[in-house]
């Protein structure tokens, strides 16, 4: 049996007294060996900040495991659940602090963030990934990024910088236009 | 000689109708998603991509899902009319109904997310400018857990319908906003729920943006006597199918 899938619609401007909730940026509390800052704009195709964007990310942990552990909301300090949820403030700019993910055993990607984007005016969400710069082999040989040509790729590598905690890394999404992020149609599934 | 009718001068809500209609006659769309790019709503001119999306197999971490649990959500976040000290104004309802994969297998102890406009139409939110009064025993945010066949089920308010900016006069029909999640990241869902029979939903861009007919019936709930509550509430009954690659669910090592 098949059915056919219910249609998406867009998230619209009113969604931040239900999906967003408290501490739902933070992967792990301040002050974790080993935390990051990861941040940076949402910027629509004129090059206007978006006030108005959901983010999410979906990570394995340092030790390349993929987290199966409830209290994503009801976050409790300790555990770390893999997922976080930020909107975009007035300035377009979002802010998560987690642990750069490890490699995930028996994985054709380097590590990554899954991440997908909601918006006022984006009718259906936009999947895209963060990749880090610190794995050059595993960035070489991820699928995704080597069949792209290399300013697109561009647009997946979260950016060194820095953060008053610790180390950052900015990544910036570019919904049109110039530098426009590569978003992702998933298919399938690589094993 | 009798003197000509007065003409009835065109609207910007007729420009837009237009436009609707002419954008239902291209070619159908996957799944029945909206496009992105969908001139009768004029945000998605600058937030929409210009590039196609690039085709990827799912990595194994879009392969899986985040896992939530009894402490995530309180059994009273799923009832919108208990969370003040008085009750909210308008029409009692109950809203349920079976999240599923396209295999048709239910989406089991999953979250279901739901947010959406008081009786009279009017977000507690401050970038809501419509005049309408906002109920201070409503605020019109819940969350609840699937059970082991993947059902949800809310009491809520009717939302309203509102008017927005997109064009001059336009009125969004009553909707409830849903966030859904899969066993897979690749089946995430951001959608809305409309009620039967609204006369609004030729004339709304957002729901017009799904063009394939059968598609847009699979955003209408259908009002069931059954889930009705004798003396108490009317009930709708609203199954949804996520799309996207499905995955077995991992072992939870805490769920
Ligand atoms: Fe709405």
């Amino acid at each position: 049996m098949t059915l056919d899938p219910s249609p998406s619609q867009t998230v619209g401007p009113f969604f931040a007294f239900g999906l967003p909730f408290e501490g739902g940026g933070d992967l792990v509390p301040p002050g974790t060996a080993g935390a990051i800052s990861l941040h940076g704009t949402v910027r629509d195709g004129a090059g206007a900040p978006v006030p108005d964007a959901l983010l999410e990310f979906w990570q394995a942990g340092p030790d390349g495991r993929i987290p199966a552990r409830a209290g994503s909301l009801a976050r409790d300090g300790r555990s770390f659940t893999g997922f976080a949820r930020v909107p975009t403030d007035r300035s377009g700019d979002y802010a998560v602090r987690t642990l750069r993910p490890g490699p995930i055993a028996g994985s054709a990607e380097a590590p990554h963030l899954a991440v997908t984007v909601f918006a006022r005016g984006l009718l259906h969400h936009l999947f895209t990934r963060v990749y880090f710069p610190n794995h050059p082999e595993a960035n070489a040989a991820d699928p995704l990024l080597a069949a792209l040509p290399e300013e697109r790729a561009a647009t997946l590598m979260a950016v060194p910088d820095g953060w008053f905690g610790g180390p950052g890394y900015r990544f910036d999404v570019r919904m049109q236009g110039p530098g426009e992020t590569v978003f992702l149609d998933l298919v399938g599934g690589s094993s | 000689m009798s003197p000509a009718a007065p003409e009835r001068r065109r609207t910007e809500q007729d420009e837009v109708t237009d436009a609707i209609r002419e954008a239902a006659t291209v070619a159908p769309q996957r799944g029945g998603h909206p496009d992105r790019a969908y001139t009768p709503y004029r945000s998605t001119s600058l937030r929409a991509p210009s590039q196609p999306l690039v085709v990827a197999p799912a990595s194994l971490l879009e392969q899986t899902a985040p896992v939530f649990g009894a402490k995530d959500v309180r059994p009273t976040d799923a009832d919108l009319t208990v969370h003040s000290t008085g009750e909210p104004l308008g029409e009692r309802i109950v809203v349920t109904g079976r999240v599923l994969d396209r295999d048709g297998r239910p989406v089991r102890h999953q979250l279901v997310e739901i947010w959406q406009a008081n009786a009279s139409g009017r977000y507690a939110h401050d970038g809501d400018r419509h005049p309408a009064p906002l109920d201070p025993h409503f605020t019109g945010g819940g969350r609840c857990l699937t059970d082991d066949e993947g059902r949800y089920r809310f009491v809520t308010i009717k939302p309203g319908a509102y008017p927005w900016r997109n064009h001059h006069n336009a009125w969004r029909p009553a909707h409830i906003h849903f966030s859904l999640f899969g066993t897979a990241f690749t089946q995430r869902l951001v959608t809305q729920m409309y009620f039967p029979g609204d006369q609004l939903f030729h004339l709304d861009p957002i729901f017009s943006s799904v063009t394939d007919e059968k598609a847009q019936q699979r955003l209408i709930a259908t009002y069931d006597h059954d889930t009705t509550v004798a003396e108490w509430a009317l009930g709708y009954q609203w199954d949804i199918v996520l799309d996207g690659p499905g995955a077995t669910p991992p072992d939870p090592d805490e769920v």
